[in-house]
């Protein structure tokens, strides 16, 4: 969440609830919004860190509101996170580790473990199916969300099959 | 007494002649498919699926065992007896599409429906709902050649069903298609199953085997796996922010 603060600042600066609001706006359904309390605490973080500074600002009738700017060493944080690459999906598989350790249990047989991950990726696929066609087709974001899942549960079940024809 | 099973395949075998040596493709399957159910078959490349198909369909000869359709025994026929059963009640898509090049799109489609004996109106009207269905409307004119691949795959699909078979079979209706022409086939998919018609279908995309009943899975030309698709332990509880959770 730190680095979606800091990207929202980057654009204007803002105070908590308002950078609430923005990540309901932007993510939708896609990442559950964070409650105030955590963006504070967060903020809060970035403040003592240097990455962001806040100002008081007075309101009639109201205690003051604190809002929050980006501050260069904020920038360069933001910016060094935007141009690395992001780590790719995980490659080491609980599962992977059950199979190949399956026969020195001696109980497992590896067919069977196959058989039951297959049906079961196969029923998460179902409650994916059944989750985007709940999801507002307006809602991108979401959608892609759930696309990525999708590709990444086929790439699990490809790679199951790979195992069932290498190791059985 | 219980109606008999739609497809009742008894210890199928397939061997291929190539050039003189055995290609053993399908080693002895067991399947029996109740009216009303979707099975999906899944396996690797070369495991036996689609000569699985064609010969439930009669689209190739068994090499031994047994075929029974709606409790009438069907691999002792011949092949103008099996016509004559598809053009009544099956209907097959093909991996590889097989439309009729110099035919339009829309007359591929209305062809089975008039062939099963559908008055020319019935065929347009249901040929227009299944393009519609496919987001095709705009190439119902052109010919085979004129469209992508991912087209054909979908007008293959409508030709299949456009004379309402009791039993489908399709050999990966969806290989050709990117994920929003696969949601249209999936939709349609789902709209065939719940009017009732017995599915068999290959597929290697697990968003169309998630929709169906039922899943086997096939390995060197046996079947290794056949049981239902389990209901998770979590269900998702509404939104895309519970896609992580749900594949913890
Ligand atoms: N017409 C044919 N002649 C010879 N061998 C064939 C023929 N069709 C399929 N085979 C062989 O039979 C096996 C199963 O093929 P197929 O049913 O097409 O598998 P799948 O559809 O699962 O990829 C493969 O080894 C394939 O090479
Ligand atoms: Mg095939």
């Amino acid at each position: 969440m730190r680095l979606s603060l800091l990207a929202l600042l980057a654009k204007e600066p803002a105070h908590g609830y308002e950078l609430k609001q923005a990540l309901e706006q932007i993510f939708g359904s896609a990442y559950p919004p964070p409650n105030i309390g955590q963006i504070y605490v967060t903020l809060g973080r970035l403040e003592k860190d240097g990455l962001v500074r806040a100002v008081d600002v007075e309101q009639s009738n109201r205690p003051n509101k604190k809002v929050y700017y980006l501050t260069a060493a904020g920038r360069d944080a933001l910016d060094a996170w935007v141009d690395e690459p992001t780590e790719g999906p995980r490659v080491r598989d609980e599962f992977f580790m059950k199979l190949v350790l399956a026969p020195m249990t001696g109980i497992a047989d590896r067919m069977a473990l196959i058989n039951r991950q297959r049906r079961h990726y196969l029923g998460l696929m179902r409650d994916l199916n059944e989750l985007a066609d709940r999801t507002d087709r307006e809602d991108y974001v979401a959608l892609l969300l759930i696309e990525g899942a999708m590709l990444h549960l086929q790439a699990d079940l490809d790679w199951l099959e790979r195992c069932q024809e290498d190791l059985s | 007494m219980s109606p008999p099973p739609v497809v009742h395949a008894v210890n199928l075998v397939k061997i291929y002649q190539n050039g003189g040596v055995p290609v053993p493709a399908v080693r002895g399957v067991d399947l029996r498919v109740e009216a009303g159910q979707f099975v999906a078959i899944t396996g690797p490349s070369g495991s036996g699926k689609s000569t699985l198909v064609h010969m439930l369909g009669g689209l190739d000869t068994r090499t031994s065992g047994e075929i029974w359709l709606d409790g009438k025994r069907a691999d002792t026929l011949g092949e103008s007896a099996w016509a004559l059963l598809r053009r009544q009640k099956i209907g097959f898509v093909f991996q590889f599409f097989n439309l009729v090049a110099n035919m339009t799109v829309a007359d591929n489609v209305e062809l089975p429906a008039l062939l099963a004996g559908a008055s020319a109106r019935e065929a347009r009207e249901r040929r227009e709902h299944l393009l519609g269905e496919l987001g095709l409307t705009d190439r119902a004119d052109a010919s085979p050649a004129q469209l992508a691949g991912g087209e054909q795959q979908r007008v293959a699909l409508a030709r299949a069903l456009a004379n309402r078979p009791s039993l489908l079979l399709a050999d990966e209706p969806t290989g050709n298609l990117d994920s929003r022409n696969t949601r249209d086939v999936l939709r349609l998919l789902g709209e065939v199953h719940r009017d009732g018609q017995t599915v068999i279908l290959v597929t290697h995309d697990a968003r169309v085997a998630s929709l169906a009943d039922r899943v086997v899975s096939l390995l060197d030309g046996e079947i290794v796996d056949d049981g239902f698709i389990g209901a998770t332990r979590r269900r998702p509880r509404g939104t895309a922010g519970d896609v992580v959770e749900l594949r913890g």
